[in-house]
């Protein structure tokens, strides 16, 4: 009984490192995909920008496979009750990310369709970055469970001012760190562009932040009391702060790493405020936890060794996919 | 219209169409394999200039295979929640390490090949063909291993009304689960093949880059005959694996409605599920029993062993079994004959044999297609054969309305991206191998 529990927690920390891998890799680039039309002012910038996610974004989509597939190995009924309840808001996900897949392709290789794949790629990068945090929000803000563990509200039950917040506050996360991504692999007039932008998303991220504190504070009076929680969120304050700095010197790399530093935070905060449920009942009673909703020992144990196996491996070659396209993005340079 | 029905209306379609891509990656992946390696021991420059061309080709194949697969990962909690409740313990584990073990692999080297072909060496390049490829059989052979778990359940026990895991290797090498994978993977290697090969004619017949195009047909052409005359022995032993361990299922593809010794091959007919014969049936007489026991009067069991809400429907694995049989026969036809053709040296110059080529494409697609709809439905009314029935997995918290919805939303977005991208990659393989090889190594924009 007391390696099941080992095992329960391992894999709660393991589906919190996919999902974090997921933000901090597909991140920039949905971050990138949403501010296209705000960074780039000609064909030759947007293919700057294009080409700078093109040969990696694929690679960076499969931690959310990943980290679905591991939610359903390690905690079937949690997937299964996630999955089912928010249906229609992720029916609007799935439908967004594959469009979005489809069209930097069919961009590059439909001229005459340009315009609306373009629109296809934005809208695409944008309504996952903002639906991915009203999840969060919901699954650790609370949601109606009936005595079958399954979802009791409505698609408008997920809108509710807590979840909303989150989803703002993932949406500025997003951004931000695709915007230091584009100033990374650009220069001149777009670099600076996203430089300037980045800035200002750091300063509404830290708005969105205080705010989403005080409403966890009166939604979920406990949750911050705890010392992980504390030295998480200024962890996140201190990215914040760096990360402003570091653009404003054009150190673009450097506030690469502090706007992952800040996604990992964030991830650290939601897993300190929400251990050990997988999903907050409204009624207590009936929340699903690591202890309720996981799988047997064996399949926990199977799952580690495989996952011991193989993201060892894919962090290897990962790194070493970003050192083969490392360096500056042009126009005409590997990418669309 | 009931929920159950729209449920697996809407998995039919985000599956069936997912479906069209990975097999033509398979193939593809090989394809691309061989001709780097006949490149690398040739120095043969227009080897360089196919392989350009065909990972063109692929990129679009795969980028529509990795967007229409975002959704099926997460269907099963999506449209499926009572089924990932009671059967998670067994059945999550194969897609997660699907996607660690093979959706990296794959993604990430195909960034490689498609992006990074003048940023490696030569040497890493062809290794990161091979990844792509191990990478994508890898990845067949996970999602066979659920899939099969479904027909033929083993390696686990049932506690308080779910399925428990006791034995990882009996659950993932259940006893469908290898005959499963190397039909399946054979008829990847026939499509992306066929593809090739229709590449390579259309360019011949157009006179473009015509040594290129013959260059590339060989191997394709190989490889295709190859992969079909296989898929005879391979496509035999499913058959006699699904009369041993799903009996209804075989007695459904051949609308056996009462067990015969000595059994019929049906080769035409209409059944009548209602009447329980079939229409305007043509028979080989014992074949069946012949086929599947080597014995010209062994038993077969009919559908009248069963109880019967426990039997399949029969019209659609009958008819869906028998195209797919029918296109297989005829690989076999296009592939012996092309094989003859080359060997007499008159390959580049039977025009008639290359627009045959064109003409056929579509096949694989309609076998993969009736053979997968033939083994889904043919496990009906069950999602996990005999353990659990498909009108008790679905989400119960699911509107039908909200099935509906999505069934159109992905309806409408399947047709328009299903379209755009095969009119891209119709133009990507007009538009035939360049000279020289473009300096992004993508040549797109």
């Amino acid at each position: 009984m007391e390696s099941w529990d080992v095992l329960r927690n391992i894999w709660f920390l393991l589906v919190g490192v996919l999902l974090a891998g997921y933000s901090v890799l597909d991140g920039f680039d949905l971050g990138v995909g949403a501010l296209l039309p705000f960074l780039a002012r000609s064909e030759e910038e947007k293919r700057t920008l294009i080409g700078a996610i093109g040969p990696v974004w694929d690679g960076n989509e499969v931690w959310l496979l990943a980290g679905g597939g591991a939610l359903f190995a390690a905690f079937p009924l949690a997937y299964a009750t996630v999955f089912s309840g928010f249906y229609l808001a992720l029916m609007l996900v799935l439908f967004a990310l594959i469009l979005r897949a489809v069209s930097l392709e069919f961009r590059a290789h439909d001229p005459r369709r340009r315009g609306l794949w373009e629109a296809a790629f934005v809208g695409g990068s944008a309504l996952p970055a903002l639906l991915f945090g009203v999840a969060v929000g919901n699954i650790v803000g609370g949601v109606p469970l009936d005595a079958r563990t399954e979802f009791a509200g409505s698609f408008f039950t997920l809108l509710r001012p807590l979840p909303l917040v989150f989803g703002l506050l993932g949406l500025c996360a997003f951004l931000m760190h695709g915007a230091a991504y584009a100033a990374l692999k650009s220069e001149g007039a777009l670099r600076g562009r996203a430089q300037k932008t980045g800035r200002v998303l750091a300063a509404a991220f830290g708005a969105v932040f205080a705010l989403s504190l005080i409403m966890v504070r009166i939604y979920l009076p406990t949750a911050l009391a705890s010392l992980p929680a504390w030295i998480l969120s200024a962890l996140v304050w201190l990215s914040l702060g760096l990360f402003a700095a570091a653009l404003k010197k054009g150190r673009d790399g450097r506030a690469f790493l502090f706007s992952s530093a800040a996604f990992l935070g964030l991830w650290g905060m939601v897993g300190a405020v929400h251990y050990p449920h997988l999903v907050r009942a409204a009624d207590p009673g009936l929340s699903l936890t690591i202890a309720n909703a996981s799988s047997s020992a064996l399949t926990l144990k199977v799952m580690l060794v495989i996952a011991l196996v193989g993201m060892p491996l894919v962090i290897g070659y990962t790194i070493f996919a970003f050192r083969v396209f490392k360096g500056k993005a042009g126009a005409s340079g590997p990418g669309y | 219209m009931d929920a159950v029905f729209l449920a697996r209306l809407q998995f039919g379609l985000t599956a069936g169409f997912h479906f069209l891509f990975p097999p033509t990656t398979l193939g593809l992946t090989l394809i691309v394999v061989i001709i780097e390696a006949l490149y690398a021991r040739t120095k043969n420059e227009a080897y360089k200039h196919l392989s350009v061309y065909l990972v063109k080709i692929l990129g679009t194949v795969f980028v529509m295979g990795v967007a229409t697969g975002i959704a099926l990962e997460f269907a099963f909690g999506n449209n499926w929640a009572a089924y990932s409740r009671t059967v998670g313990d067994i059945f999550g584990a194969p897609l997660a390490a699907e996607a660690v073990l093979s959706f990296f692999l794959e993604s990430v080297f195909l960034g490689i090949l498609v992006f990074g072909r003048n940023r490696v060496s030569p040497k890493t390049y062809r290794l990161s063909a091979f990844l792509v490829f191990f990478g994508a059989h890898l990845s067949g052979l996970w999602i066979i291993i659920a899939n099969s778990w479904m027909q033929t359940p083993a390696g686990f026990r049932m506690e308080g009304g779910r399925a428990v895991l006791e034995s990882f290797w009996g659950a993932a090498f259940n006893p469908s689960t290898v005959v499963r994978f190397v039909h399946t993977i054979l008829a990847g290697w026939t499509t992306g093949a066929l593809v090739a090969m229709a590449a390579a004619a259309w360019l011949l017949l157009k006179g473009r880059a015509a040594e290129k195009a013959a260059l590339l047909m060989k191997p394709a052409l190989v490889l295709f005959a190859a992969s079909a005359i296989l898929q005879l022995g391979s496509g035999h032993a499913h058959s006699i694996q699904v009369t041993r361990t799903q009996p209804e299922k075989m007695a459904a593809f051949e609308a056996l409605w009462e067990t015969a010794d000595g059994a019929p091959f049906t080769v035409f007919g209409i059944p009548d599920e209602k009447a329980e014969r079939t229409l305007l049936a043509v028979r080989v007489p014992k074949m069946l029993s012949f086929l599947v026991h080597f014995d010209p009067n062994g038993r077969v069991l009919g559908l009248d062993e069963f109880p019967k809400d426990e039997r399949p429907p029969v019209l659609l694995p009958f008819a869906g079994y028998h195209l797919m049989i029918l296109c297989g026969a005829a690989f076999v036809l296009l592939g012996l004959a092309g094989v003859r053709l080359m060997a007499k040296g008159k390959l580049a110059a039977s025009r008639r044999y290359l627009r045959l080529l064109l003409w056929a494409v579509p096949l694989p697609y309609l076998a993969n297609e009736t053979g997968w709809i033939a083994a889904e439905v043919g496990r009906q009314p069950w999602a996990v054969f005999r353990v659990m029935r498909t009108s008790e997995a679905v989400s119960a918290v699911v509107p039908a309305g909200n099935i509906l919805f999505s069934v159109i939303l992905f309806g409408a977005l399947y047709a328009l991206i299903g379209a755009a991208g095969l009119s891209i990659i119709l133009r990507t393989i007009r538009g035939g191998p360049g000279e020289g090889a473009p300096d992004s190594g993508q040549g797109g924009a």
